[in-house]
């Protein structure tokens, strides 16, 4: 067979292919961001109170966040293994690590399309106000804790992705390692919407927090991903 | 090893014997020799089981971390490391399981409440699922070869994962002054027969894990052996099935 | 002569089952070799075993001089497999499929049309989503795929099955096309007289293992 290309050229086509599968499938903005908009409704019955609305609208939109990713992360690895697409590659000899990258990034750009969705109904449905300078920085902190969880997902997906009856492992094995995210984008995105009398300048400690988090699990991922994946 | 043997030898069985005397001194020494603490009472006894527990807890997940990262370095890859390392994980979980129910206990004791959004609870909490999820894994499908290597990368990346979550739920609670309601521990006075108790039981709980890994990681090689030698007959049966034919 | 597949007793094995209980196999370049035998005697094991997919439990085994003990990676840019399932991906459509797979390797534009027009899949067929075509269009869609990677050795498990009988008949060329170019072929297929007409060799598996 002729010469692999470059990880980076493979890494952006199978980018590119997840996010024509979306583009061809609409499972995202046809059934996972609809999820994601009910959960929302949902915790405003659960906590019957504007007031405390408001003050957790942060952590509900991260709460939303995660939950639509366990589903949108299920669906990166069923596309693969429905037709053992992941086999085909693993054949191929395709280099893991620009599998994990490519399939990362699509994860990354699905769930920000998400966040933003789900920001929009925080505004919306929450009564969130923003500054401009809030409205920055809730937008980096999406970037940002959007690259750590795409990969993690990505990291984690990949081993629940195998055999029949794994899939009910992800959650229990994606949920603990996302706190730190949970925690560092809820209290960057509680400075941003100033919930709770929060200076906008307190949330950007947290963001660090969220790129050592997207800078240690990028690594690790593209290590990790072949020997979890393969058998 | 002959198919009747058990997982003891003469050297565990004296460790074993050992950590039977050392349990029945740390139990005089923890519930009679040792006084009272001044504010707590009697409920500062806990702490002789508590304490000893979360540390052998990390000591477990240490060494399951350190036989993962020397199964997958070695160019010759021993299941032994594999064994060893979901052996201690499994006893790590035990572990931590009665230092979160001890803990929680005494809380209520000396809190008035089973848990508190305290930070060491809360990672502690999370490193409990965190090797729930690490044993799960263990037993997904696969041969040994595939089990050992995807759970070592799983240890792995529980260690990176680990001190993650405890930075993020300090720093969490660092923001509530309100609930520094420490840990307990702070609060007691120990004085030299209580700090020997500690120690006591510091020794007594590491030589119980030491044990019970030896006994753990032997039942796993009887059961790989005996999946192995299933294996064998299911060979055989297979050979002979194409020789009938 | 010349192996290109060397097995030597090789066991694997699936979960605790030996798919594969001692299998020998000698292929030389430029045949194209049929395994033949009754369902879940191992043929499917000893295909994926030589695409690097499957472990070596024990036993010895080499790929185009290549270990599949120890270099099990290597062995795999270099052989093509055509498993029961297809390796598509079923939202994609027949086109942005073979690109995908053309973009993995160095495939030029011409190589991608030339497969696509040999497996009949241009054309109005090139722009339906894999999802809607027939068990036959599939297959023609996953052998384009294999073409534009230009396998040395390709493994193919019943690579008639769902094709219509000018599906078969182009098939058979395509085979033949690319053992002219310097391939080697190993299939399984319950097609006996198609099959054994198109193979220079026949093998019979059985209880996983090769006589």
């Amino acid at each position: 067979m002729s010469s692999m290309k470059s990880r980076r050229t493979i890494a952006l086509a199978v980018a590119r292919k997840d996010v024509s599968i979306e583009l061809n499938s609409r499972i995202l903005t046809n059934q996972v961001a609809p999820f994601a908009a009910i959960v929302m409704v949902m915790f405003a019955f659960a906590l019957d109170n504007e007031g405390i609305l408001q003050r957790v609208a942060p952590g509900l939109m991260w709460l939303a966040t995660l939950f639509s990713m366990l589903i949108v992360v299920q669906r990166s690895f069923t596309v693969e293994s429905a037709d053992g697409a992941l086999d085909a590659l693993r054949v191929a000899g395709v280099d893991t690590g620009a599998i994990f990258v490519g399939k990362s990034l699509a994860l990354m750009v699905q769930l920000f399309v998400l966040e933003i969705l789900l920001l929009a109904t925080a505004v919306v449905l929450y009564g969130v106000e923003m500054t401009a300078v809030g409205l920055l920085e809730a937008f980096v902190t999406m970037v940002v804790a959007t690259a750590g969880l795409g990969c993690v997902g990505t990291l984690y997906g990949g081993l629940a992705a195998g055999a029949k009856g794994r899939e009910t492992l992800l959650p229990l094995l994606l949920l603990p390692v996302v706190a730190p995210v949970l925690i560092g984008a809820t209290r960057a995105t509680e400075a941003a919407f100033g919930s709770g009398g929060t200076a906008v300048s307190e949330g950007w400690p947290w963001i660090g927090l969220l790129a050592v988090f997207a800078v240690i699990f990028a690594v690790a991922g593209t290590v990790a991903f072949g020997p979890l994946v393969d058998e | 090893m002959t198919p009747n043997s058990g997982t003891g030898t003469s050297a565990t069985r004296r460790l074993g014997v050992l950590v039977i005397v050392l349990a029945i001194a740390l139990a005089l020494f923890g519930l009679r020799f040792s006084a009272e603490d001044v504010v707590q009472g009697s409920t500062v006894r806990i702490m002789y089981v508590h304490v000893p527990s979360i540390w052998t807890a990390y000591i477990a997940f240490i060494l399951t971390a350190i036989c993962s990262g020397v199964y997958l370095s070695r160019r010759q890859r021993s299941l032994a490391w594999d064994r060893v390392a979901g052996a201690s994980a499994e006893i790590g979980v035990l572990f931590v399981a009665v230092s979160l129910v001890t803990g929680s206990l005494w809380g209520r004791l000396t809190w008035g409440t089973y848990w508190v959004w305290d930070a060491r609870l809360t990672s502690t909490a999370f490193l409990f699922i965190t090797y729930v999820g690490y044993l799960a894994v263990r037993r997904l499908d696969g041969t040994h070869r595939q089990r050992a290597r995807r759970s070592s990368v799983m240890a792995l990346l529980a260690i990176l994962e680990i001190p993650l979550v405890h930075f993020s739920v300090n720093l969490w609670r660092s923001l509530h002054q309100d609930a520094s309601v420490a840990d307990p521990n702070a609060k007691v006075k120990l004085d030299g027969l209580m700090l020997f108790s500690l120690f006591l039981g510091l020794v007594t709980f590491t030589l119980l894990f030491v044990w019970l890994v030896l006994h753990r990681q032997r039942t796993m090689l009887l059961e790989d052996s005996f999946a192995d030698r299933g294996l064998d007959v299911a060979i055989a049966e297979r050979r002979n099935e194409a020789g009938a034919q | 002569m010349d192996s290109v597949i060397e097995l030597n007793d090789v066991v694997a094995v699936l979960g605790q089952f030996p798919a594969l209980a001692g299998a020998n196999l000698r292929v030389s370049r430029g045949e194209i070799v049929l395994l033949q035998g009754p369902n879940g005697a191992g043929k499917t094991s000893i295909l994926r075993v030589c695409a690097g997919l499957l472990p070596i439990e024990r036993g010895s085994g080499r790929v185009l001089g290549i270990d599949l003990v120890t270099q099990r990676d290597e062995v795999r840019s270099r052989v093509g497999l055509l498993g029961h399932s297809n390796g598509l991906y079923l939202d994609l459509t027949v086109e942005q499929n073979i690109r995908f797979w053309a973009s993995m390797v160095n495939a030029t534009e011409e190589e991608i049309v030339r497969a696509m027009s040999l497996m009949r899949i241009d054309g109005r067929l090139s722009s339906v989503k894999t999802a809607r075509l027939s068990a036959g269009q599939r297959r023609r869609c996953a052998l384009a795929s294999l073409i534009v990677r230009r396998a040395e050795i390709w493994l193919l498990d019943e690579p008639h099955a769902g094709l219509d009988a000018q599906g078969r008949d182009e098939l058979d060329s395509v085979l033949r096309h690319a053992v002219s170019a310097g391939a080697t072929i190993v299939l399984a297929s319950h097609e006996m007289e198609r099959a054994s007409a198109l193979a220079t060799r026949v093998v019979t598996v059985d209880g996983g293992g090769v006589q």
